[in-house]
């Protein structure tokens, strides 16, 4: 793998720290006038999503991550292995459950997901931005009420509870947006 | 790739008017303004600064002569000292390599002056007045560099430890793995923890620098652990660095010296020493003290701009 200087650091590139993958997120450039430079980095480790800072010395280097991303369609689990399949090899993925931890309450058979690999092992999945599911149970609403104001509890087909108007219904299908979690809107089937 | 400038014209506007104002802060003081080589055929010894070298050819010939951009005017601008210009001032530009970031292009303008007969403290009234002038600030602060860390960090930077200050960065959640001189923590420690607090309302100035970080200031008599140097700082950016300049030849010397042990051990290429800069303190550099000020960060804070690509015409990316 290819070692970077940390001049060469810039969002989004992939390095190894203590033996993890990390994203590196921003990097800034400190140096007194008179004085040794430095890089103080912020960098996200790619296993468990976590964002660090570290400091280098301007001009160290480090190793480089073998990180690559594809996109792969959600098929089935049995509780422990989550399986994928790219649509274009047809190779199929095994993912277990500690890498879709974040992942598997929005995730329905068919979804495209992004698939992360390290060192060609998978790392974690990232669901859609936005999923479409079926509400399975939540309070009855009030009737014409259209406002949208306060909300309850709705649990969706995945397991996954998010907070809904008061007028969407049971057996409703709505889109949910994952990077947050937060009611969309509902969708016409 | 982009064509268009990187600052906006009104900003190129107000940079031209303030520099205009600088210009008549200094004729109205008359002191001579002079202009002095960027090409020149040595560079720095600094073990933290590096020259961006040029080459010059003799044509129709083989002879080539390796150049240093110059990453300040100060040699030459010591050499008319000692050959009697009285004070001066210069705005030019100055390289220094490898410098890029948000504060940062290698390419920049500098504003040096010289003031014979003034002692630092002399000096950092008169960048005061300045800044005053360009601010519409109150008179800066004043704090020595040993006082800063007792307050910001609460240890002593003069007799802590080289453990003591890692324990410290560590502590305030700076994680490094690196091998560090002493120097190096100091100057990780106030650059991450101590400058971004510095000079929220009005400028502050930070005197008494280490005499290990002294570059070309001269030692304090009464406390020889410290240079008669300091900086200036405003919404925590380092504007300014001056001293009262060291006029020993046989001291300048042994500096550039140990700069070039220093630039050895940690990988750099050596340097030339400069032998005329020798030369003229040898032959009587007139007692005086000199500052260098960064006009794009002044800009930067003037017109409230978080980059300093936005008040260069074109910064590093796209010339």
């Amino acid at each position: 793998m290819a070692t970077y200087s940390t001049n060469e650091f810039k969002g989004g590139l992939k390095i190894m720290l203590d033996g993890d993958p990390y994203s590196v997120v921003s990097n800034e450039y400190v140096k007194p006038g008179k004085g040794q430079a430095f890089n103080r980095v912020k960098v996200r480790n790619l296993k468990n999503g976590r964002v660090i800072e570290r400091t280098f010395k301007s001009g160290d280097t480090v190793e480089g991550a073998d990180v690559s991303e594809l996109e792969v369609q959600y098929l089935y689990n049995d509780g422990f292995t989550w399986y994928f399949m790219c649509p274009n090899s047809f190779e199929q993925y095994s993912v277990h459950e500690t890498a879709v931890e974040e992942a598997k309450k929005w995730l329905k058979e068919q979804d495209v997901c992004a698939l992360t690999l390290w060192n060609s092992e998978p790392l974690s999945i990232e669901p859609p931005t936005f999923v479409n599911l079926k509400i399975t149970e939540t309070d009855p609403g009030l009737k014409g009420d259209t406002s949208g104001g306060g909300g309850k509890p709705a649990t969706l087909e995945t397991g996954a509870v998010v907070r809904v108007p008061l007028f969407v219904q049971i057996g409703e299908v709505i889109k949910v947006d994952t990077r947050t979690g937060e009611y969309v809107s509902r969708v016409k089937e | 790739m982009s064509w268009q400038p990187s600052a906006s014209t009104s900003v190129l506007q107000q940079r031209a008017e303030i520099i205009n104002q600088i210009r008549q802060f200094f004729l109205k003081r008359g002191i001579l303004e002079v202009e002095t080589p960027l090409l020149a055929k040595t560079g720095v010894t600094d073990p933290n600064i590096h020259c961006i070298t040029a080459e010059f050819e003799l044509l129709g010939t083989s002879q080539i002569e390796t150049c240093y951009l110059q990453t300040s005017p100060e040699y030459a601008m010591k050499r008319l000292l000692a050959a009697g210009s009285g004070s001066i001032f210069q705005i030019c530009k100055a390289f220094r390599n490898g410098e890029i970031g948000r504060k940062h292009n290698p390419e920049f303008t500098m504003l040096e002056w010289y003031r014979i007969g003034f002692s630092y403290q002399d000096l950092m009234q008169e960048v005061d007045e300045l800044l005053q002038l360009l601010f519409n600030t109150g008179k800066a602060d004043r704090l020595s560099y040993q006082q800063s860390f007792i307050n910001y960090l609460g240890i002593d930077p003069l007799t802590a430890s080289l453990e003591i200050l890692a324990q410290v960065a560590k502590l305030q959640g700076i994680i490094i793995k690196a091998e560090l001189t002493k120097d190096d923590w100091l100057n990780l420690l106030f650059s991450s923890l101590i400058e971004p607090k510095l000079g929220q309302e009005k400028p502050i100035f930070i005197y008494n620098y280490p005499a290990s970080q002294a570059a070309l200031a001269a030692i304090n008599q009464e406390d020889p652990r410290v240079a008669e140097r300091f900086e200036a700082f405003y919404k925590g950016v380092e504007l300014a660095n001056g001293w009262h300049e060291l006029a020993d030849a046989k001291d300048q010397r042994e500096r550039f010296q140990t700069d070039l042990i220093i630039r050895n051990q940690k990988g750099f290429k050596a340097v030339p020493i400069d032998e005329n800069l020798l030369a003229a303190l040898q032959s009587g550099l007139p007692d005086c003290s000199g500052v260098a000020m960064g006009l794009d960060r002044l800009f930067m804070l003037l017109f409230t701009k978080p980059t300093i690509q936005e008040v260069i015409s074109f910064d590093y990316s796209r010339v």
